[in-house]
């Protein structure tokens, strides 16, 4: 036996090429397994990281798991520009190809219903965030002349960080009716990290949107236009847009549950 | 020009995608299907993602000088306290100038607190 069965995707069968070169996870080159009609799209990879006990361990090593997350993810993204897979949660593992076969089997209506709806889409992904403003040195206001001023000054500088929340918020909220109802669905995902994201400012929108390939080029231009204004209004809004994706975000069945959690 | 069908080029993917546009898609999006390697991605996202990077992300963020949320009465206890205290010393600072009878009491309370 070689190594163990890492399952990234399953989709139908295609005619172009997979990107040349293409490395997956372990480093091994994806394979195509067909099977009923569906292709499984898996690696080999060794017992030695990917059986129960090492796994659980080599999750825990946060430059294992990036590193197996990127190639997991440029196998998905190599797929996407020739047909529409379906992504499976990152580490689905089976013993061999029989036991993928099985899986196929047993999975088949669902993956072909699934299929069937995300065919010739693709995920958008667009963030907001709200540059935290300067907080305003206590020096540089002028000294309160009495306790009537200094509650005045108080007063004022609270209204003036709550005016931009709430304008932020609207923003927001503005953006994504306005993306949802150009797109066929969408998601609200919990806002991110600034650790992971390595971004500034306060993530206030982190929402997915499924979008025909059809008519990618018009989002794109809608969530630009958005973007290029924000830059000169002054309002401190950043706007960033991210794809396409493969439909992560819409693969699963379950759709309630998912944007529990979401802001706004 | 027509350019229906045609894809745009990836926006931000690939070299601009943050680690947690991946993360949280190849994580907690996707199919989930029990393999024959039996691994609960809950346990792991609850340690790796929700436990060890959100306490990372306080110290990165305060050296980002993000540190809001220090800050916000809604967020922070300690913003919660210091807010009160500084009413509380603001209200005994106006009615003893508005009253100068309770000036005495007034002072008397403050320095109990300090």
């Amino acid at each position: 036996m070689t190594g163990l069965r890492y399952v990234y995707a399953v989709c139908h069968p295609f005619d172009a090429p997979l990107q040349a070169q293409l490395t997956g996870v372990a480093g091994d080159p994806p394979r195509l397994l067909s099977h009923h009609g569906l292709i499984a799209v898996v690696s080999h990879v060794p017992e030695r990281d990917f059986a129960e006990e090492p796994l659980h361990r080599r999750l825990e090593d946060l430059d294992w798991l990036t590193e197996t997350a990127r190639a997991h993810q440029s196998v998905i993204d190599a797929l996407t520009v020739v047909t529409t897979p379906l992504p499976l949660r990152m580490a689905t593992v089976f013993r061999d190809d029989s036991g993928v076969r099985v899986m196929m089997e047993a999975r088949e209506d669902d993956f072909r219903r699934t299929l069937e709806r995300l065919a010739g889409r693709v995920e958008w992904g667009v963030k907001v965030y709200a540059e935290a403003e300067p907080q305003e040195a206590p020096a540089a206001a002028p000294k309160p002349a009495s306790g009537r001023d200094y509650l005045r000054q108080r007063r004022s500088r609270m209204r003036t960080d709550e005016d931009m929340w709430q304008r932020a918020e609207e923003f927001a909220t503005r953006l994504h009716a306005s993306l949802s109802s150009y797109a066929e669905d969408s998601r609200l995902h919990a806002p991110q990290n600034p650790a992971l994201s390595r971004h500034s400012g306060r993530n206030l929108l982190n929402a997915a949107y499924l979008v025909p390939r059809d008519s990618s080029e018009e989002f794109v231009e809608l969530v630009d236009r958005t973007k290029d204004e924000t830059k000169t209004d002054g309002s401190g809004m950043r706007v960033e847009l991210t794809g396409p994706w493969a439909a992560y975000s819409f693969a699963g069945e379950q759709s309630a549950q998912e944007s529990a959690g979401g802001q706004p | 020009m027509s350019m229906a069908g045609r894809m745009p080029e990836p926006y931000g993917q690939g070299s601009g995608a943050n680690l947690a546009d991946i993360l949280e898609r190849v994580l907690d999006k996707g199919i989930v299907i029990a393999g024959d390697i039996r691994i609960n991605l809950l346990d792991i996202e609850l340690l790796t993602i929700k436990l060890r990077l959100i306490v990372a992300s306080v110290d990165k963020a305060k050296e980002m000088g993000i540190d809001w949320w220090e800050t916000d009465p809604a967020l922070s206890s300690r913003a919660r306290r210091d807010e009160l205290a500084r009413e509380n010393a603001e209200l005994r600072e106006r009615l003893a100038r508005l009253d100068p009878d309770h000036e005495l009491e007034a002072r008397e309370e403050s320095e109990e607190e300090s």
